[in-house]
């Protein structure tokens, strides 16, 4: 027989070739082969067909094995494509272990009108629609009133707040991944939402309602007239209302016998079905007799009504309101921005006798399924009720009901019901389980669309970056910044890489790319009482032409940043923060100056990225400069420490600041990031030896420079740091002054910085190591001292070190702890925080 | 190609903080999400008093002078912060409707439009042009940007 488009199409299901059409979905295919049963259910074993012929069906799900695989998809739901290789599923399927070859992605559409379902109801709507209109409907065909733009094999899937709605869009199978996407997530933005999303036809609760060959009538209905597939030849039809004698009839034309219909308005029910993979007979009774006539057929039609689809309704937190007459849920009237037309607002469904389960015969085992994907039966609900339970949200986490892939679309309201009746209650006043998103399942990989890979989040990097990759750079990431960590010569370990940089930085010249470094323009009249206001010490007496390093801290008093402050004129400074809190710095002053002090004339802009940062360190970094800026002074007479000057270098305007981090003679090179590159070459070829952050690190934890979120951790206070000289006794007020004089602030016993030096030199100290006071670990609970915060092997040294945050550290200076390392206990002796050039000498060279 | 992106590079781009005024560089300031141009200047609304103004490779100095001359409460260069891309072509809309929610229907975002806004995860300043879009981007993200640009407009080149 050719049916649909007669394009035929090879399919392999449960490991037998098949054919289908072009058009057919994967269950219309296997009904036309005359497959009904497609799995077996996941608690009992029990064989189970297809119920729908849409996303309500709650029995076929299938593992798609190739092209790719992919894990429960209903069967309906399924659009055939040569190629396509499935298995019923029993519950759960598997993911792929392979990364997937499709590409995912999403798009933004807005429009005055989004009309969701393209229905008779949902194209009258849109038809009617003015201005922009959008109409999204999840059958793969159709088509669209004039000027009405249309997507289909999209499914609705989500609405949040202000008009904004996700759809699935179904881009074609198999997948042209070099080029367009498989599936692709809308992000759609509406002034409007009109809900046309139809119905879903109820089944009715009776023994053995699960067995393959017993579907909704509406189902095969829809297999008929839509794919030509007649689903059975004897067809017992048991209704509560007229829609089911449609199916009927269109059946009996296409040629099937319909042998009964059961109809509970006149009395009559289904109380049993004979059948192991396939339905043989119903048993019809009048309604409440326990005995029944055994009626002979191969397909039963189900209807117990129609349920309208509020599923999107209800997540816009439409109000719902039962209505008897239907027995299912409708909209309680329209929202400002949402409306709701045709079957889904109620509208045209056929009267229904309420009928949620029929009286049944006692049986061991009951096979009364509610919910058939989750093997739940009537006696499940009952357990529940037994228990005490009444909300339909606590039964339904109790049963499972509801809480599969179809997320109870023809369950709920079945457990309502038998819920409401097992209570003696009115199911007007039974609350309704929430609806929530999605409405149908997405995939993890459709909503991660483009976002995955190398574009999973932001790579930041310096206009430098190019050569660090050339160099053979090891990254360090610090937020989303690419960092270079250390340039490993061939054959040589990270350990060997940085002490060879650290050497270089002490006793030749070293170059770092320090650009992702946070620096902040502040100009106006009152930037100096603002930067008062905003660091510990002293800035507005700063001198034009001088830098001063600065503590800030929050309201608490803990230290939150820290930098260098650079006065570029009476009213400009430019601030530099540590790279991970540029943004945050930025957003601090902002917030200061908008809320609190709006009276001050002083304007914050960042220019992190406008300027490339280039440290150049060490006793021969004079030379180097002073070959590169031939016009500049570099003599420590003309250009002293913590003062700047601006000059061409290597040919490029820049800015050159003596500041160091290191401890050593050092300059600080900014020029516009544009040339960044440009001016690291030249340096390089002046013979400067390139070292990445973690040298930096060790240079500075030599000289006992704590480094702000590594060293502190939001508790920790600049006294804490051994930095009281950066706190000013002078000015009358700056943020985190009052929190100064809390008494907590002035224990004896807080943490302090110091220094660690393991007792056997080559110990290395985990970061994180907690410290205790004894040789040996005792019993718990055991008091922590506090914990290594940095620690590195050292080249100027000659040996490891740490620094820590101790309790009453600098009285501990000369002491001996214990740190605890695995199975060992490691003794240090707790020093100075200042372990390299205490005095200081080799500032200037 | 029905896409086309270039960069525009070293153009000169100044903050400008300004709390009164109607004009600068004979160019009359652009209201809230808008921009302005002439005299081969566009002044882009960046916030209440906030403005970037953006001309030619080179005018820096004799800009910031000009504008310091008429008043603005400060002046910073920025012209390495943020690169500078046009996107052209019949499915400029399309591409950018993958990674940024901006309405940029003419209806609703006609000539002359400027948001700050984002493109996939990173910030961008998006204007809308006769001839297309300008966008300016952090330097720092315009690896990723045009990374994430090109894979978004795959379909929609020849």
């Amino acid at each position: 027989m050719t049916r649909l488009s007669g394009v035929p199409l090879k399919f392999t299901f449960d490991g037998r070739e098949l054919t289908g059409f072009l058009g057919d979905t994967l269950a219309s295919a296997l009904l036309a082969n005359g497959i009904h049963q497609v799995a077996t259910s996941i608690k009992y074993g029990r064989p189970r067909g297809i119920v729908a012929a849409g996303v309500e069906d709650s029995n076929a799900l299938v593992q798609i094995e190739a092209p790719f695989p992919e894990p429960m998809l209903s069967a309906t739901t399924v659009e055939l494509y040569d190629g396509l290789v499935a298995r019923g599923l029993s519950g759960q399927g598997r993911l792929a272990a392979e990364p997937d070859p499709a590409r995912y992605d999403a798009k933004h559409a807005h429009c005055d009108v989004l009309v969701i379902g393209a229905g008779p109801a949902g194209l009258a709507a849109a038809a009617e629609a003015e201005g922009r209109v959008l109409l999204v409907d999840d059958q793969p065909d159709g088509e669209a009133p004039e000027g009405v733009r249309f997507l289909s094999r999209t499914t609705a899937f989500g609405i949040y707040d202000d008009g904004f709605v996700l759809a699935l869009e179904r881009r074609g199978e198999p997948a042209a991944p070099e080029r367009i996407s498989r599936q692709r997530v809308w992000r759609i933005r509406a002034r409007k939402i009109v809900l046309a999303t139809g119905a879903h036809e109820r089944p009715i609760v009776f023994p053995d309602n699960d067995r393959p060959g017993i579907m909704l009538a509406g189902a095969a209905r829809t297999y008929l007239n839509r794919y030509g597939v007649l689903a059975g030849q004897r067809v017992v039809v048991f209704t509560t209302n007229d829609s089911a004698y449609e199916a009927a009839s269109d059946l009996a034309a296409a040629g099937a016998e319909i042998v009964r219909i059961v109809d509970a308005r006149e009395g009559y029910g289904v109380i049993g079905t004979d059948g192991d993979t396939h339905i043989t007979a119903a048993h019809v009774a009048k309604l409440g007799e326990m005995e029944g006539e055994r009626v002979e057929c191969d397909l039963l039609l189900v209807s117990g009504g129609w349920n309208p689809a509020v599923h999107l309704f209800s997540q816009a937190r439409g109000k719902l309101r039962y209505a008897p007459e239907l027995g299912a849920y409708v909209p309680d009237g329209d929202l400002p921005t949402v409306s709701v037309v045709g079957a889904a607002a109620g509208e045209g469904l056929p009267e229904v006798k309420t009928l949620w389960q029929v009286p049944a015969p006692e049986s061991e085992v009951d096979t009364r399924f509610v919910d058939q994907q989750r093997d739940a039966t009537v006696s499940d609900v009952l357990r529940a009720t037994g228990a005490g339970l009444r909300s339909l949200e606590h039964i339904k986490r109790y049963t499972t009901i509801g809480t599969a892939h179809d997320q109870g679309k023809t369950s709920g309201l079945l457990a309502a019901g038998i819920t409401a009746e097992a209570l003696g209650v009115d199911l007007a006043t039974q609350r309704p389980t929430t609806f929530r998103p999605p409405y149908t399942p997405v995939p993890f990989a459709a909503l991660a669309g483009r976002n995955r890979g190398d574009l999973h989040d932001p790579v930041r990097v310096t206009m430098i970056h190019p050569w660090h990759v050339e160099h053979g750079a090891e990254f360090e990431n610090v937020g989303q910044w690419k960092r270079p960590w250390y340039y490993p010569q061939p054959g040589e370990s990270m350990h060997d890489a940085v002490l060879r940089e650290c050497r270089a930085a002490r006793t030749s010249v070293a170059v770092m790319d320090g650009s992702t470094l946070g620096k902040i323009d502040v100009q106006g009249p009152d930037a100096g009482a603002f930067l008062d206001m905003l660091y510990t010490n002293m800035m507005s007496n700063l001198k034009v032409g001088r830098i001063r390093y600065g503590v800030m801290c929050g309201v608490d008093g803990m230290v939150i940043d820290d930098g260098t402050v650079i006065r570029v004129g009476e009213e400009r400074f430019l601030v530099t923060t540590t790279t991970g809190n540029a943004a945050m710095v930025l957003e601090w002053m902002e917030e200061w100056l908008q809320t609190e002090w709006p009276h001050l004339n002083v304007f914050a802009t960042s220019v992190t990225e406008h300027w490339a940062t280039i440290p150049l360190v060490g006793p021969k970094s004079r030379e180097v400069l002073g070959r590169l800026a031939p016009d500049l002074d570099v003599s420590n007479e003309a250009f002293g420490f913590m003062t700047w000057h601006d000059a061409e270098v290597a040919g490029i305007r820049a800015r050159v600041c003596r500041i160091s981090f290191s401890g050593e003679l050092a300059y600080e090179i900014n020029v516009p990031s544009w040339y960044g590159l440009a001016l690291w070459e030249s340096i390089v070829d002046e013979g400067a030896t390139p070292y990445g952050t973690e040298t930096m690190h060790v240079l500075r934890a030599e000289k006992g420079y704590p480094i702000i979120g590594q060293d502190t951790d939001g508790t920790v206070t600049p006294q804490d740091l051994g930095m009281s000289w950066a706190v000013s006794k002078k000015k009358v007020d700056f943020l985190g002054k009052r929190s100064f004089a809390r008494a907590e602030n002035n224990r004896p016993d807080r943490k302090q910085l110091v220094g660690l030096l393991p007792v056997e030199p080559s110990v290395l100290l985990p970061e994180g190591a907690q410290i205790i006071e004894s040789e040996t670990v005792p019993e718990p609970p055991v008091r922590m001292l506090g914990h290594v915060t940095s620690s590195y092997d050292s080249a100027a040294l000659g040996r490891t070190f740490g620094l820590a945050l101790v309790r009453s550290g600098r009285e501990r200076i000369g002491e001996t702890l214990y740190v605890p390392v695995g199975d060992q206990v490691v003794p240090v002796t707790v020093t100075e925080s200042v372990l390299f050039d205490k005095e200081g000498a080799r500032r200037d060279g | 190609m029905t896409v086309d992106a270039v960069e525009e590079p070293f153009r000169t781009q100044l903050t400008v903080r300004l709390r009164e005024g109607h004009s600068l560089l004979g160019v009359d300031l652009p209201g809230p999400c808008t921009f302005t141009s002439a005299n081969g200047v566009d002044i882009l609304w960046m916030g209440p008093d906030e403005y970037l103004v953006l001309a030619e490779p080179g005018r820096q100095i004799e800009l910031e002078t000009a504008l310091r001359e008429a008043g603005a409460l400060a002046v910073v260069d920025v012209s390495a912060q943020r690169n500078v891309l046009r996107l052209n072509g019949e499915h400029a809309r399309d591409v950018l409707a993958h990674g940024c929610s901006i309405d940029l229907d003419p209806s609703v975002s006609p000539l002359g439009t400027c948001v700050q806004t984002l493109f996939a995860r990173t910030g961008i300043v998006l204007m809308v042009r006769e001839e297309g879009f300008t966008i300016l981007v952090r330097q720092s993200f315009a690896n990723y940007f045009t990374t994430w640009l090109a894979d978004a407009s795959l379909e929609y080149v020849s």
